[in-house]
């Protein structure tokens, strides 16, 4: 089980890391950075699970006899989510203006900073 | 650099990444196994010292408040960067365009989606509400409620049309509650300060757990996030939808 967890995430970091490399589009880039960036959230909650928790949320419900998982994985990938936002947001605003100035998504015709406009 | 100069680094930085991934999973603790100490400490305590209910909330605003003000910091740091770089540049002009065929009507959008949108806007706006106010007792708060209130305008961007909710968006008000949540969240711990304790202090009173008023700042702090990530995320969505809508290239040579 803990290999399955864990080779999940690892799963999804490479794949992520995949597109990213192998990118021809600046979007599509961004998405796959996304993806990426999901492997940390999973695993900061699996790094957080405890066998059998249930959530720390200790409001209406009857006494749970089992533990309860860390609250502070699930604060930290919180943080990790609106991070994530906040990086797309930025890199797909680059994006925007990359297209503008160069008019091209493609990373490989971005080789010369200079705009080339014939 | 040529393809098989960058195959090359990439293949370099990939077996260092491997490496390091490898080492840094093997040395985790096995899957389920019981929370640290320290889980526990903040689990046992986060009820009877913060009225909490939400573990999660009081360890986002209250145990380890001061990194949640980095993070709103962040957010408004992005938020900010993409104002500027989606700002009209020099050779752009950022009004609404003439309508230049007012004989032609444009479409309205299907009344099906109208209606909908009718119907969900005041519903997310209601459950955003809700999330917010209740994160010291259930799953929610600040972030997550903020993004669904700001969900509630993207309905609105969706049953209408954009230039249409352009024109009653309030721009000014959207910047200024950005601004002012990542600010308030600063006063809310200078209050902490002013009452004798350290900074971030939780010094309100803390109420009782389960209910609405419990958790003592913790509640603030979550409205006060709320407003910054609620104007932050439409801010984001105005900029971009700004870039098709309003700001184009001037063509004319009117000034810019």
């Amino acid at each position: 089980m803990t290999v399955l967890a864990f080779a999940v995430v690892v799963w999804l970091f490479v794949v992520g890391l995949y597109g990213m490399v192998t990118s021809r589009n600046l979007i599509h880039l961004v998405v796959c950075l996304s993806v990426a960036q999901s492997a940390t959230d999973l695993l900061l909650l699996e790094i957080g699970y405890v066998g059998h928790g249930h959530a720390p949320v200790f409001v209406d419900l009857p006494k749970h006899p089992g533990p309860t998982v860390d609250s502070i994985m699930q604060a930290l990938s919180l943080t990790d989510v609106v991070l994530g936002a906040a990086v797309s947001a930025l890199l797909l605003a680059l994006s925007v203006q990359v297209h503008k100035r160069t008019g091209t998504l493609d990373p490989d015709e971005l080789r010369t900073v200079e705009p080339n406009r014939s | 650099m040529t393809d098989r100069t960058r195959l090359r680094v990439f293949l370099v930085a990939a077996a260092g990444l491997a490496v390091a991934l490898g080492v840094g999973l093997a040395g985790l603790p096995r899957f389920g196994s019981p929370a640290s100490t320290y889980a526990d400490v903040i689990n046992a305590l986060a009820v009877p010292l913060r009225r909490s209910t939400d573990a999660v909330s009081a360890v986002t605003l209250d145990f380890r408040g001061i990194d949640t003000l980095f993070e709103e910091f962040i957010l408004f740091a992005a938020v900010a960067g993409v104002s500027i770089l989606l700002r009209p540049l020099s050779d752009e002009i950022g009004e609404m365009p003439e309508d230049q065929a007012p004989d032609r009507r444009v479409p309205p959008p299907s009344p099906a989606v109208g209606l909908l949108g009718t119907i969900l806007a005041p519903l997310l706006v209601v459950a955003g509400l809700e999330t917010v106010t209740h994160g010291q007792v259930s799953p929610g708060g600040g972030f997550q409620g903020g993004v669904v209130l700001a969900s509630a305008l993207f309905v609105v961007y969706l049953a209408t049309s954009y230039s249409r909710a352009e024109r009653f968006q309030p721009g000014g008000l959207l910047e200024a509650s950005d601004g002012a949540g990542a600010g308030g969240y600063v006063i809310v711990g200078v209050v902490g300060l002013l009452a004798g304790a350290a900074f971030l202090s939780n010094t309100v009173s803390l109420g009782q757990p389960g209910n609405l008023i419990s958790g003592g700042t913790i509640p603030i702090l979550n409205a006060v996030v709320a407003v910054e990530v609620a104007g932050g995320f439409v801010l984001l969505a105005k900029e971009f939808l700004d870039q098709t809508a309003v700001i184009r290239q001037d063509r004319g040579g009117r000034r810019s």
